[in-house]
């Protein structure tokens, strides 16, 4: 589990029941672990009133588990961004006594909070489990790029090629790291990469 | 000390009767200045010296956050409360100094919210006077529902009805009125707070009722003064400043402190902000807490009290004040 450094670095918890009419669960990769391990806690019925939007990880596993659970809704798709429009829908069609539950990586769960807040829901309120991998989803504080999945440290911005230091410090608004350029002073000065968000 | 409790010299600028039981009164600042700006859902703790005892009260300011030239409270009559009430209807008169705090928010609205639900029961309608006047000039998207028991004493519902037409609904204990709490509550749009000002019991229900069908603690919002409950005199002794003193029976264990020369932190006056929170020395003795701010736990561990509104049974009490 990542450890607290500076106030915005996000801790995760262990996703548990929350009382609510509809159950909203948006999950990828090993996540889906997190919600079959709180389903052997659900009373019989829970998911009768679940929706559950999984992303696939790369080994295509956990599709089976989770139907088993028999939501009143399933979707499995390959990306987020295929599996946003229907989030963006679901929340905006939602009432008051949805609750989310976020399970997975980092990049999965901060996306689909970023989506919930727009939505209105605060996010002491939605209830996330970190599982699967560390890598992070930065933004180039210099020419404002995306990089996906980000393992190494330093890291070199998708955008702009600047070899970016990758802070602790998050936006949820963005839902990214910050990445701040390392050798700004000495382009020729390249520390090694070391893979460390695995 | 008394955070955040700077004084404010007024002068009483009118005393409307309201109806049989709720008065308003008008506070304008002695040098003809503006008030100081506040937020809707602020309280002023008014200072009401009778004689040689001083009340501190707190009341929701009702007027619109937008107009600082007066603060406007109404006060509902309480024939066998502590007497503060009383003393405003009956001693309290036009041209009259008096002494009142900076405003303080702690039933702030949410302006996150993508729309604000409001819960009013009976008095607890003042502080959405100011909050619905706030919003409706930003273009708030807000809904008011308003219990009271009868018309006659709907206070403001007149008001209410016609500044805002159907965004107020009016429910009446005398002709079986019942707010439609799980209906109203599950059929809010995502992004909707929930704001309920009333009597302990409607607070409670609705509190309870919002939690079982979903409603994340951050969405619910609550305010309710408890006024200080009279109670058998008791000793207590402040560790710190080596007194023991006598509380009264129509005295607050807060009101007894500052009466010994003590000058604690307060703000509230009413169990609901934590600023007055004392750690207890050494007890023997049973507790009765009348906050809302200690955890059952706190209550239970007799390691704190709020002095403001609870009190004590018992042979001793000390205190670290």
């Amino acid at each position: 589990m990542a450890a607290k450094s500076i106030i915005s670095r996000p801790v995760y918890g262990t996703l548990s029941l929350q009382p609510g009419k509809h159950h909203l669960f948006v999950a990828d990769a090993e996540g889906a672990l997190a919600i079959t391990d709180l389903a052997s806690k659900a009373p019989a019925g829970f998911f009768a009133n679940a929706h559950i939007i999984f992303i696939l990880g790369n080994d295509g596993k956990h599709v089976a588990a989770l139907q088993a659970l028999k939501p009143a809704q399933f979707y499995q798709g390959h990306s987020f961004a295929n599996a946003l429009p229907r989030l963006k829908q679901t929340l905006a069609n939602a009432h008051m006594g949805l609750r989310l539950y976020l399970a997975g990586t980092e990049g999965l769960i901060g996306q689909a909070m970023q989506a919930a807040l727009e939505a209105g829901i605060d996010h002491t309120s939605i209830q996330t489990e970190h599982r699967g991998s560390l890598a992070r989803r930065i933004q180039c504080v210099h020419c404002k790029g995306i990089t996906e999945n980000v393992t190494t440290q330093p890291a070199t911005c998708s955008h702009c090629g600047l070899l970016l230091l990758v802070r602790d410090h998050y936006s949820r608004r963005l839902a990214a790291f910050q990445g701040v350029c390392i050798n700004a002073e000495d382009r020729s000065e390249i520390p090694p990469a070391e893979e460390i968000f695995r | 000390m008394s955070t955040g409790t700077t004084k404010l010299d007024v002068v009483v600028s009118d005393v409307v009767p309201v109806n049989e039981l709720v008065t308003r009164f008008h506070f304008r600042r002695r040098d003809g200045a503006l008030l100081p700006r506040f937020s809707g859902g602020a309280h002023v703790v008014v200072e009401m010296r009778d004689g040689e005892r001083t009340r501190l009260n707190p009341y929701s300011l009702m007027g619109s956050p937008l107009d600082t030239r007066e603060y406007t409270i109404s006060v509902r009559r309480d024939d066998v409360g502590r007497g503060g009430s009383l003393f405003m209807h009956r001693n309290v008169r036009p041209g009259m100094e008096m002494v009142i705090s900076y405003p303080v928010n702690l039933f702030s609205l949410d302006l996150r919210a993508r729309k604000h639900l409001m819960l009013a029961g009976g008095i607890g309608i003042t502080p959405f006077m100011a909050q619905t006047a706030q919003l409706a000039a930003e273009g708030g998207n807000f809904e008011l529902h308003y219990t009271c028991r009868t018309a006659s004493l709907g206070t403001y519902a007149d008001v209410l009805r016609e500044r805002y037409d159907r965004r107020v609904r009016l429910y009446h204990d005398d002709r079986d009125e019942r707010i439609e709490l799980d209906r109203l509550l599950s059929s809010q749009p995502l992004g909707t707070h929930l704001y309920v000002c009333g009597p302990s019991g409607m607070i409670g229900w609705v509190r309870d009722s919002a939690a079982s069908l979903g409603w994340p603690t951050e969405t619910v919002h609550f305010e309710h003064f408890a006024a200080p409950q009279p109670g058998a005199p008791f000793d207590v002794t402040l560790g710190l400043s080596g007194r023991t003193i006598r509380v009264g029976e129509q005295q607050s264990l807060l009101e007894a402190i500052e009466a010994a020369g003590v000058d604690p932190p307060y703000l509230c006056r009413g169990g609901v902000c934590g600023q007055c929170e004392t750690n207890v020395i050494a007890h023997d003795g049973k507790f009765i807490h009348n906050d809302h701010w200690l955890s059952e736990e706190e209550h239970r561990s007799c390691k704190k009290i709020m002095p403001c509104v609870s009190r004590f049974e018992g042979r001793s009490l000390v205190l670290e004040r």
